[in-house]
């Protein structure tokens, strides 16, 4: 523990960032330190109606003063704090001089209320006022954010807390939003040329002569080349862990910079619940307190049975609530680095202000590996914090080597389940082929947009990705939660679909190509489900990338097996895994549905979900028999 | 110069306009005009300015593409010579991409000759990245009179340090006939080789030395011969590369 004293480790931190710019966390506008005011760092407003305000500032988070958008004046925009139960009317007000939007993340609402330009409403213009109202019907930790051009990435974006109609089954002293984001200095469309000149522009973790020289001597020539034969035939990275990495960004904890040190103050012995919020556009954070125990009570605002932790890799897009009970008088270091190690957010916990704790050095990168390459994954690996694959779909693991056996791809499971639900075919539909298995390529996938295919993907749930297999303490996975009061016998919803869709996460890195099914957005047709029909839709990852996959509207109801679900809004999908959700389509209407990487669903990786009416009146959530029948829909 | 006018053209193109939302109904174009060497050659003549410049816009399917290399005597040796362009070519294409790491290309390539008559030729070609990462450019041109020449272009990119690169290249340049006027035979008439050592002060910018080596092989070299030129020659260059 030190008082005040900048630790060595994070100073050659900032001097490794700064080789390229002026420097980082040096200053901080008046505009962010007013924005302090408010122990979020945001100020939180209250209330069932509000207006916010979409402009432009000035920041100066690097050194560099920079253009911003902001809400209200600040990054992040204020907490809004609902009440479940109520109806909120929210005034947006855009003085940007481009049209702007603001999207409720994890909300069920009215499809027109839902934000997103193009799919919802035509957006809010320069100096106009667009009304927002709809009545809240759940409680828990969401965010929202512009759905407009980059403006996510250059601050649009804030917290909400809805308070329950009924308490929270714990109670805790304190609560403390924690909203992670990335910030550059450089315009984002400026970013995203960037990749597409250069795709692995920002990656300054590439493999290099020495590296070969190393492993030579620590494994063999023959291994080595072994080893690189794989990565150099099929012209892949073996460092790409993230396409924009802590070369242009800072990242922020509730709108600071490491340096920053974004502080909470708290009393020992004192139970607080965080809710953590990754409002980044292309960051995964790893997120770890150092001599703090976690014990998860929600994701993605619903609650789940609480299951303690050390450390958390948080999907772009995602919520985690968790409980702390910090009982010593010392200060604790709020942790959080990106996948590819290139930097991180950091905060204080503290009983006493002006007392910090020791930052911990990065881990060194890690390497993608055959798991992620979709070869399988990977067996007898270390450290999965006593989970096991004891799950049912674990078998697409096992025979996913065997391409000759695949038509048994269903999940379920259970011998009493019913058989698989059939999957959806539409010829008018490229995405919705006729195929034998999920893990099928569908034709589509064979052409410039799509530079892999996984072979073997497998079930990877209880898996917490790579750079934190080898952890010698608890990493939270999807697999050790399950939605609260969800049991086999009386599910959140059914476990049965009716219906499957598969699509494949497909792209094509040095192209910076990024699409479904190797279709991106402009060329692709909605996906139409029918209202109240429920649908299983099973991911596959062909890409050596983790996407966080985001569905407007609908609640995604990740299957983990053994009829266990936990209910979210983003899904995040690891290279080389296969899973599947169910979803039930109760609300119409026109919904996004895309990966919440900024740059990757710019790039294509979106589709419009639309929810119609069932063909027939009567037979709701059972689709016709011949799904070329029905009439209406696309248009 | 005619060339740099029409780069120009093409920069002033490549700026694109934001999208209004945050998806890619109308996918977006870009474009990139890449100084692969821009060098000093240290050659028998004298001191050479050598340049290869590419540059594309489009979406991520088709482009525009566009090339220069040549070379310019800068400081010539003897005194009877006069700082002149020896040699030029410009290639505008069409280039689409079939395969996620190949693109087809289909051209028009114009040599510009100072004291011979310039050559036109039209191109099909294919350009991408081989497994181990090796950049490919293979181009047939077809020129009046029957002429036709195939080229075959190869680098590589070592990394030494994230900042330092290695760059080895390799072009063979093959004719399917005797071009008399500008004293070039058929079958292999030509390789080059060079070896580059780059350091990126940023991505887009880093300067270089290295070495540029060429010989001239079969009847191409005995004409050379004949009019008494070198058929090889090896040279230190000195240089920089940028892209935008």
């Amino acid at each position: 523990m030190e008082k005040n004293r900048f630790s060595l480790p994070r100073r050659r931190f900032v001097q490794g960032l700064a080789l390229g710019t002026a420097g980082l966390g040096l200053g901080l506008a008046p505009r962010q330190l007013l924005a302090r005011q408010g122990h979020t760092g945001a100020p939180e407003l209250r209330g069932d109606t509000f207006h916010l305000t979409l402009g432009g500032a000035d920041v100066n988070l690097t050194g560099k003063t920079r253009p911003a958008t902001t809400i209200n004046g600040g990054i992040p925009g204020p907490t809004l704090r609902w009440r479940e139960g109520d109806t909120v009317t929210l005034k947006i007000t855009n003085l940007l001089p481009e049209t702007s939007s603001i999207h409720w993340h994890g909300l069920l609402l009215p499809y027109q209320m839902d934000g997103v330009p193009g799919l919802s409403f035509d957006g809010i213009k320069p100096g106009e006022t667009f009304t927002y109202q709809f009545p809240v019907v759940q409680n828990g930790t969401y965010w929202y954010h512009s759905h407009s051009g980059f403006q996510e990435q250059t601050g649009l974006y804030g917290s909400i807390i809805i308070d329950p109609k009924t308490p929270y089954p714990h109670t805790v002293d304190r609560e403390q939003v924690v909203l992670l984001s990335d910030w550059s200095d450089e315009d984002p469309q400026q970013l995203y040329a960037t990749l597409k000149k250069l795709s692995h522009y920002y990656n300054f973790n590439e493999r290099t002569v020495f590296d070969t020289l190393r492993d030579f001597r620590d494994k063999g020539v023959i291994q080595t080349l072994k080893d690189r034969h794989m990565w150099n035939s099929m012209r892949m990275s073996q460092s790409d862990l993230a396409d924009v990495t802590g070369y242009t960004y800072t990242y922020l904890m509730n709108g600071q910079t490491p340096n920053g040190n974004w502080t909470c103050q708290f009393n020992p012995g004192e139970r607080i619940k965080l809710r953590f919020i990754n409002a980044s556009a292309m960051t995964f954070f790893d997120i770890r307190i150092p001599g703090l125990d976690m014990t998860v009570v929600a994701m993605d605002g619903q609650p789940v049975t609480p299951v303690p932790f050390h450390e958390v890799r948080l999907g772009v897009a995602e919520t985690l609530d968790v409980i702390v009970e910090p009982d010593a008088h010392q200060a604790y270091t709020l942790f959080a680095q990106s996948i590819d190690r290139s930097g991180y957010a950091r905060g204080t916990l503290t009983p006493a202000p002006g007392l910090t704790a020791k930052v911990p050095e990065m881990d060194p990168p890690p390497l993608l590996g055959h798991t992620e390459m979709g070869m399988g994954a990977m067996h007898g690996e270390s450290g999965h914090g006593g989970v096991q694959h004891g799950m049912a779909h674990d078998r697409g693991k096992m025979d996913g080597m065997d391409h000759s056996a695949m038509g048994h791809e269903h999940h379920g499971a259970k011998a009493s389940t019913p058989p698989p639900p059939p999957f959806a075919v539409d010829n008018s539909n490229p995405d919705l082929p006729p195929r034998g298995s999920a893990i099928e390529h569908p034709p589509s996938e064979y052409g410039p947009g799509v530079d892999m295919r996984a072979m073997a993907p497998g079930d990877m749930l209880a898996d917490p990705g790579i750079g934190l297999r080898d952890r010698p303490w608890k990493v939270l996975t999807y697999a050790d939660m399950t939605t609260l009061g969800s049991t086999v016998d009386n599910p959140v919803d059914s476990l049965h679909a009716d219906r499957e869709i598969v699509l494949h996460l497909t792209g094509n890195m040095s192209r910076y190509m990024w699409s479904f099914n190797g279709i991106a957005f402009a060329d692709a047709e909605p996906l139409e489900l029918y209202h109240n029909e429920r649908v299983r839709i099973t991911l596959v990852n062909d890409t050596m990338m983790t996407h966080p996959i985001h569905l407007h509207g609908l609640w995604s109801d990740l299957e983990l097996g053994n009829g266990k679900l936990l209910r979210k809004h983003t899904i995040t999908v690891k290279p080389g895994e296969k899973l599947s959700y169910l979803v039930r389509a109760d609300a119409l209407g026109r919904w996004a549905y895309h990966c919440h990487l900024l740059y990757h669903m710019e790039a294509g990786m979106f589709r419009e979900v639309r929810v119609v009416p069932a063909p027939h009146p009567n037979a709701a959530g059972e689709p016709p028999d011949d799904p070329h029948a029905r009439h209406g829909g696309h248009h | 110069m005619k060339r740099f006018t029409s780069l120009m053209m093409l920069v002033s193109l490549s700026s694109t306009s934001p999208a209004l939302y945050a998806m890619s109904e109308h996918p977006q174009r870009f474009g990139r005009v890449m100084v692969d060497q821009l060098e000093a050659r240290d050659s028998d003549e004298g001191r050479v300015m050598g340049w290869e410049v590419g540059a594309w816009y489009g979406g991520d399917i088709n482009k525009l593409f566009f090339s220069s290399e040549g070379e310019r005597l800068m400081s010539p040796e003897h005194d009877d010579e006069r700082p002149a362009t020896e040699s030029a070519e410009t290639r505008l294409a069409w280039s689409r991409a079939f395969a996620p790491f190949w693109d087809w290309q289909l051209g028009v390539r114009r040599d510009w000759q100072p004291d011979d008559p310039n050559r036109d030729w039209a191109s099909i070609g294919l350009q991408g990245v081989a497994p181990y990462q090796f950049e490919m450019d293979a181009n047939l041109f077809v020129g009046e009179d029957g002429l036709t020449e195939l080229r075959v272009e190869a680098e590589y990119e070592l990394m030494l340090t994230q900042k330092w690169v290695l760059s080895p290249s390799l072009e063979a340049s093959v004719y399917g006939k005797e071009d008399e006027e500008l004293r070039v035979g058929n079958g292999l008439t030509r390789l080059e080789a060079g070896l580059r050592l780059r350091y990126e002060i940023r991505r887009e910018i880093a300067p270089y030395i290295g070495v540029h080596w060429e010989k001239r092989y079969g009847d191409t070299a005995d004409l050379a011969r004949a009019s008494g030129e070198k058929t090889e020659q090896g040279m230190l260059v000195a240089g920089l590369r940028f892209w935008f």
